[in-house]
């Protein structure tokens, strides 16, 4: 146990390496370890953050789904109610056309049936005109009895 | 007991624990020590520099896994123990543990070794844990001592330094006493630091010696037990060197 010069020369050694692990050896690396510390505290932060995000989406979305149901329901319930009223006003104007159509028909039919009788009334006249001048030629004037003949026509 | 021409018990353990000196009185080097520790320091410390540089704060390598294992370690031992604004200590309290762990270790090499290597090159005696030489322990402890008396400085001024050394603990009226005590205090510090870890590792490689001396076919039966043992003493010994300078930084750094 003989303390000589080699306690300066380890001490000299010492020193060397004090300085050494302080300036290359410890900054780095802590700084390295604080910024994966602060890395990892991110992570962590931004998956509470996604979690947070992610159930209130997940009401969002099933807000939205019972919105959406509702809403179809109730398109639905008016495109029910409309086709009801088309349905129904269908039914009224294919009523009113038939009625129309009747009534065109029936005007026609009582037209032509005019039309008949007065070209009947006509012919008849004239018939009973010749009749009458047949059977009155020899005896009576047509000239005379012409009024008679009118009336009795227009009696037809 | 390689050597052919077996020694003596005495001739053997002498021999062990002998250094490789050069020189005459205090003007001579352990040559073992110096090389040895130096070699150990730039190995290990080359080795951190190595991961330092290329550190990563994403997904570390197995290297870089270990060292941040050491640097964590010392960094919450000292964040536990140190509450001044140094940035010295941690980093000194870093290469105390890692330098002695790494010279302890060398306790685990086989006793005759070192020697027979360094026979090879001519060398008659290479003792080759240099925490077994007091040189090493108290170039180190009185490192940390002059440390103190900085910190002392650097934290309290010269004012408050001299001032504490007067009053505590007595109070003014007793400050020759409070001196006294302060300077016992403050060289017992040292010695003991240098002193446990030196007897911690020379009384393991006596140990070891003796071991050595015993026929080949037992060692093993006495050299396991007290090798795995060591793993301990060689660890403890580097954290409580470790840990006690922090505390005398902290005692430096901070009023009492």
């Amino acid at each position: 146990m003989n303390i000589n010069a080699t306690i300066i020369g380890q001490a000299i050694t010492f020193a060397i390496l004090i300085w050494f692990t302080l300036k290359f050896v410890w900054p780095p690396v802590t700084a390295a370890l604080e910024e994966r510390a602060q890395k990892i505290a991110d992570g962590l932060a931004a998956a509470e953050r996604a979690k947070a995000d992610l159930s209130l989406a997940e009401r969002k979305s099933a807000d939205a789904m019972v919105e959406a149901r509702q809403k179809a329901a109730e398109i639905i319930a008016m495109s029910e109610k409309r086709r009801a009223e088309i349905v129904e006003e269908a039914k009224h104007e294919a009523i009113a056309e038939a009625d129309r159509i009747k009534a065109a028909a029936k005007a026609e039919v009582e037209q032509e049936a005019y039309r008949a009788r007065e070209a009947l009334r006509a012919q008849v006249a004239s018939l009973a005109v010749a009749g009458a001048e047949r059977i009155l030629r020899r005896e009576i004037n047509a000239e005379v009895h012409v009024d008679l003949l009118t009336a009795l026509s227009a009696e037809l | 007991m390689s050597e052919s021409a077996a020694p003596s018990a005495t001739e053997y353990i002498q021999h062990h624990l002998t250094n490789f000196t050069v020189g005459h009185g205090f003007w001579s080097l352990n040559l073992d020590t110096l090389i040895t520790s130096a070699f150990l320091g730039l190995v290990i410390f080359g080795t951190m520099f190595m991961v330092a540089r290329k550190v990563t704060s994403g997904v570390p390598g197995k290297l870089q896994s270990v060292v941040e294992v050491v640097i964590e370690m010392v960094e919450e031992q000292v964040h536990d123990t140190f509450h001044g604004d140094s940035k010295l200590v941690a980093p000194l309290a870093l290469t105390i543990f890692v330098w002695v762990f790494a010279i302890n270790a060398m306790d685990l090499l086989p006793v005759d070794l070192a020697p027979m290597i360094a026979s090879l090159f001519g060398v008659e005696h290479w003792k080759v844990v240099p925490t077994t030489d007091p040189n090493h322990t108290f170039a180190m402890s009185l490192t940390v001592f002059f440390l103190c008396i900085y910190g002392n400085f650097a934290a309290k001024g010269a004012g408050g330094y001299a001032k504490e050394a007067l009053t505590v603990p007595f109070g003014p009226a007793m400050a020759p006493a409070n001196l006294i005590f302060r300077i016992l205090e403050d060289l017992a510090k040292p010695i003991s630091l240098s002193l446990r870890l030196f007897g911690n590792m020379y009384a393991g490689e006596m140990v070891f010696i003796l071991i050595g001396l015993m026929p080949i076919y037992v060692q093993w039966i006495l050299g396991a037990p007290w090798a795995i043992f060591h793993i301990l003493v060689i660890t403890l010994q580097a954290f409580i060197f470790m840990i006690l300078t922090v505390i005398y930084m902290s005692m430096a750094y901070e009023s009492h």
